[in-house]
């Protein structure tokens, strides 16, 4: 007799949120909330979201990395997040996946950057097994020399959160509202957006790339589905999260500063 | 300092990061893992050392931790008068794509930042145990020195974590 969830026995929980849409700025607010505040593990994957809007690292300078004059004429929200990592425009083409795990969470993983990242790279292996030639280079995922999907991490005492936005579609026309970064990998090689990036949907229907996540993360952790509703228990947490929008008059100081 | 200038070129053979400069007569233990560390400091299982000299005392990351983090491109320190508590963070390193916590190894206030690491984060990489120092703090428990590893028991500490990974 095959008893049911026999494969999971002695894999780590991992609870699992799916949204669709869900914005930018609460998604992050609620994985700040949850790295910093929850012992449990986390994958949350946000099927695009809502508005178009610039996202930068914890340490980006939008003077450096956005045409500010057309950010503000064109009233694009710009966030700073509290991970590392560089600056991305994201709309509802783009694709969310995150894990937030204990230390403990994944056995023999150092929780540093670079193994934690190659960690992600062997889950996504199997997403993309025998598709596009997939690979990690240097901390992007790409299909050949062209970039898919972005990561970025934060790691505390106790627990890291790695997370990627997969670039499954997205419009050309919001490129130009990032400049190119001063720091980019070497295998850029001082390519343009456009001869840069690539698009996920040329590769995977979005359900299926979706589907074979779940699969890949279930693999790993024995997967418990929560609904939305269950992160407004979180929020009852007292918590102040970092992740913020810019406002106006700091974008317009930091044009002005940068001139 | 004989013991140093040998150290060093012995460290540059085997291709060892050797945070000493030939004028500091700071003596320091090779650890397997290719790491260096210093003598006379005290370690945190989360890899920050301080110093403790007097009333004050300096704090900063290890030469393990500098490592497996990677470049550092930003550094983020708390205001001087902040307290600080054991075991908790009081700032962050971000290398590429990192944000990595800080955690002081004792309680106290933190009486002076170094803000050279503003422009210059990657002293934190070249010279994590001198140039990359991080804060200053004025001990509120100095006993709490007692609950931390000394240099041998850090190595140790080291080889252990890295051989299980």
């Amino acid at each position: 007799m095959i008893i049911p969830q026999t494969r999971n026995i002695g894999l780590p929980m991992m609870n699992l949120m799916r949204f669709k849409g869900l914005p930018i700025l609460q998604q992050l607010q609620i994985e700040e909330q949850l790295l910093r505040t929850s012992s449990e593990n986390w994958c949350i994957i946000n099927d695009g979201t809502n508005d178009p809007t610039i996202v930068m690292g914890v340490s980006g300078k939008p003077a450096e990395l956005l045409e500010i004059e057309s950010v503000l004429r064109d009233q694009v929200p710009v966030i700073r997040r509290f991970t590392g990592g560089g600056t991305v425009i994201v709309d509802n083409g783009t694709i969310f996946v995150t894990f937030i795990c204990n230390k403990e969470a994944v056995p023999d993983l150092q929780p540093y950057p670079r193994p934690i990242m190659s960690w992600s790279s062997t889950l996504y292996s199997k997403v993309f097994q025998g598709i596009g030639d997939f690979n990690l280079r240097e901390n992007d995922y790409v299909f050949g020399n062209h970039k898919f999907g972005g990561n970025a991490q934060s790691i505390t005492k106790n627990k890291w959160i790695h997370h990627t936005s997969f670039l499954w579609d997205f419009d050309v026309r919001n490129m130009a509202y990032l400049k190119l970064p001063k720091r980019a990998p070497a295998y850029r090689s001082a390519r343009g957006h456009l001869d840069f990036i690539c698009r996920l949907k040329d590769y995977m229907p979005r359900s299926i790339f979706i589907d074979k996540t779940v699969e890949a993360a279930g693999t790993q952790f024995s997967l418990r589905s929560l609904k939305s509703e269950a992160i407004e228990t979180c929020s009852k947490t007292e918590f102040c999260p970092s992740t913020r929008f810019l406002t106006n008059e700091e974008l317009e100081a930091a044009a002005v500063a940068g001139q | 300092m004989a013991l140093t200038v040998w150290a060093s070129s012995t460290a540059n053979a085997l291709r060892i990061s050797c945070a000493s400069k030939p004028h500091l007569p700071l003596a320091f233990s090779f650890s397997r893992c290719f790491s260096t560390v210093l003598d006379g400091l005290k370690y945190a299982s989360s890899h920050e050392w301080v110093k403790h000299d007097g009333s004050v005392a300096t704090i900063g990351i290890t030469d393990h931790a500098q490592d497996h983090l990677g470049e550092v491109v930003f550094v983020e320190l708390p205001e001087p008068g902040v307290p600080v508590s054991q075991g908790k963070g009081f700032g962050a390193v971000e290398s590429v794509k990192a944000t990595s916590d800080v955690n002081s190894p004792i309680s106290g206030e933190v009486v002076e930042v170094n803000s050279k690491l503003t422009e210059a984060p990657g002293l934190i990489n070249s010279s994590p145990y001198e140039e990359g120092w991080m804060i200053k703090v004025k001990p509120s428990s100095p006993s709490e020195l007692e609950s931390l590893m000394g240099s041998k028991e850090y190595t140790k500490f080291c080889e252990e974590e890295d051989a299980s990974h």
